[in-house]
């Protein structure tokens, strides 16, 4: 894992003491809130509903034991026990006080973590593929590309003020767990025709008001230009990028009305010009970065006892079932720790849970953590022996729920309950779907879905890419919920269809449970799966069970 | 009074905790809706509205929120501003901890 050069800490260093200052000037009463509110979100701190938020990035979402440690001791000291991951692969922390977030920045610098860079029309956190450099598909680890990306645009001086925020996502295997195609920039691995790895570059997708499906810029970007590349885009996008309408000031509309022809153009044009100026990547310092995401060591063990516990308990094989994904190695898993138990909030861990997961990770695998867009966290590389251990301490701490992948795997953004943006809360529908589909005891049945929650149409619940997407607006004072049908933020990305009027706060988990059992009548075979079913059938049937009243009376 | 003027509540974030607050009438900040001043006059809601403002020293972000008489005292309106009298629905946090109204 990569630790902070000398450079990297001074740097973090001396921004939350500048920080601290600031929160000084403003408490004693030297700034106002025009002139402190920019400072304060250029160090991730937000004024939510309740109480401020700070959120802290977590570099493409690799952490390991003495961080997530850290993340619990805050939560603790400075916060109510708990934090929440982000599908942004970041943790917020609910409740702080102005006066200690300072403190709580140190705390962060002591493990190299910080909040820099999480808010503001800046580069944000860099997201990666959750299972990087463990997945069994993966041509090659993409983090070394995700810190260089880090570290070229942490504090960039000319991409402080852009027209607005810019995400970056990386994925190192064909198979999208990033979401690559609803990001500003998704750069997808790939090979060439001789077989060496590069980049498929692309550009303006994004959710929010005008969601889109980003376009492919480059199909094979060589590595060693990347960051070159990548400056390309972002400054051509500083300059052609709309400030005269925060709606219209995404890399998604200026692709959307220049044509991506002419970015592709404007890019290759500025590449040729900046290339020249920007040093060649030193191959010797890339070797260092990459060395820091070496793989461990991986040992060769029988697993017999693995399959023999799997055979003799149906709970340990259920969660084996749903939670486990490929390894590169033999005789290795990817676990995914469900942070979805029926009724609790999407993404919101304790830190009692935050510690041993920590634990976990120190005794069984390797010393990391990942936390995934889907707001769960992974044991990366765990030995399948090691796996019964790993499974009863997780069920010990209330975390070691069979449901990853499932109907009650939602994705749910923080919605009224906190966001200050919010039209319509988010959390309780997320609780009350899952907490009736475990009393129906069909979760298993049902077979992967992909259920995605936001609180408004900002969409950071990536309701757009749901299978079954659900969002959250205020409808003449009263919470009204959205439904889309068919969205997929995988390597297929599509926008989800809307199925048509929304339903209130009482209709939507019952609307919701109409349409997955009346899936399940509509498959051909038990194993197809929710998205396949409404791909060959289309939306019609589907909007019949959730519009029964109108079904019937065209059916008349 | 004004006609068709719908009752207001000024109200903020406080600087420090970043919890919701309501002005009063004698120029408080209370963390108890039902204290705060009801205004039924447009005009006088512009006057109120700037003084909060002002303060810059203790909340943030003051504005107008639509309120009606209550039997306590001022009551919210829309969702949004009931659920800042009590907190987030899936944890006791917030106000509703120390409340038994909740
Ligand atoms: S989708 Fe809207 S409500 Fe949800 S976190 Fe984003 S801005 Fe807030």
């Amino acid at each position: 894992m990569y630790t902070y050069t000398d450079f990297d800490e001074r740097f973090v260093r001396n921004r939350v003491a500048e920080f601290r200052a600031q929160v000084a000037r403003r408490i004693a009463g030297h700034l106002t809130e025009d002139e402190f509110k920019p400072l304060r979100l250029m160090n991730g701190l937000y004024l939510q509903l309740h109480a401020y938020m700070l959120r802290v990035a977590i570099p493409y979402g690799t952490l390991n034991a003495a961080q997530m440690r850290q993340l619990a001791m805050i939560a603790d000291r400075w916060d109510r026990g708990y934090g929440h991951f982000t599908t942004r692969q970041n943790i917020q922390f609910n409740w702080p006080e102005l006066r200690d977030v300072p403190d709580m920045l140190d705390a962060l610098a002591d493990v190299g973590m910080h909040a820099i860079q999480t808010s503001g029309n800046t580069i944000r956190n860099v997201t990666a593929d959750h299972f990087a450099g463990a997945a069994a598909d993966e041509i090659e680890d993409p983090r070394p590309y995700a810190e260089l990306l880090r570290q070229w645009s942490t504090d960039h001086p000319e991409f402080q003020f852009l027209p607005r925020k810019f995400k970056i996502a990386v994925t190192g295997s064909p198979n999208d767990r990033a979401v690559t195609r609803a990001h500003d920039i998704g750069l997808r691995m790939v090979r060439d025709a001789s077989g060496a790895p590069g980049f498929e570059v692309i550009v303006g997708g994004g959710l929010g008001r005008t969601p889109m499906v980003g376009k492919v810029l480059n199909p094979f970007l060589p590595r060693e230009d990347l960051l070159p590349y990548v400056e390309a885009i972002v400054s051509v996008y500083n300059l052609l990028g709309r400030r005269d309408n925060k709606y219209k000031a995404r890399i998604k509309i200026t692709v959307h009305e220049h044509g991506i022809d002419e970015i592709r153009r404007l890019v290759n044009e500025r590449f040729e010009q900046i290339r020249p100026t920007i040093p060649p990547i030193d191959p010797e310092y890339f070797a260092q970065i990459e060395q820091s995401f070496a793989l461990p060591v991986f040992r060769a063990a029988p697993v017999d006892g693995y399959e023999a516990t799997r055979a003799a308990d149906p709970a340990f094989r259920a969660w084996t079932d749903t939670n486990l994904a490929p390894h590169r190695a033999e005789g290795h898993a990817i676990v995914s720790i469900s942070l979805k138990s029926h009724g609790a909030t999407p993404g919101d861990a304790t830190s009692e849970q935050m510690r041993i997961m920590a634990k976990l990770a120190e005794r069984y695998g390797h010393d990391e953590l990942r936390i995934s867009h889907e707001q769960n966290v992974i044991l990366p590389h765990v030995h399948k022996s090691d796996l019964p251990a790993i499974y009863a301490q997780l069920r010990a701490a209330g975390l070691a729920t069979a449901n990853i992948g499932l109907v009650s795997d939602i994705i749910a953004c923080p919605g009224m309950d906190y966001c200050a943006l919010a039209t319509a809360r988010s959390i309780p529908v997320a609780q009350e779907i899952a907490m009736r589909f475990d009393e129906l005891k069909l979760e298993h049945e049902i077979g992967p879905l992909k259920i995605k929650i936001s609180g408004c149409i900002n969409a950071c619940g990536h309701h757009h890419v749901g299978h079954i997407g659900i969002l959250g607006l205020d409808r003449a004072g009263v919470e009204n919920y959205q439904i889309t049908l068919g969205g997929d933020g995988t390597e297929t990305t599509v926008i989800g269809e809307r199925a048509g009027p929304g339903f209130s706060a009482d209709e939507i988990v019952p609307a919701v449970e109409r349409l997955v059992l009346g899936y399940l009548d509509l498959r051909e075979a038990p194993d197809e799966t929710f998205i396949e079913a409404y791909r060959r059938l289309g939306a019609a049937p589907f909007k019949a069970f959730l519009y029964p009243q109108e079904a019937k009376a065209n059916a008349a | 009074m004004t006609r068709d003027f719908t009752p207001k509540v000024v109200t903020a974030s406080a600087l420090l905790e970043g919890d919701a607050v309501w002005l009063t009438e004698d120029d408080r900040w209370t963390r108890n809706m039902a204290e705060a001043e009801l205004i039924e006059d447009e005009a006088h809601g512009d006057i109120r509205l700037l003084f909060a403002q002002s303060q810059s020293e203790t909340v943030v972000g003051a504005y107008l929120a639509d309120a009606k008489a209550g039997e306590a005292g001022p009551e919210p309106i829309h969702f949004r501003e009931a659920f800042r009298t009590r907190g987030p629905s899936n944890y006791r946090h917030g106000k509703q901890e120390a409340g038994p109204n909740f």
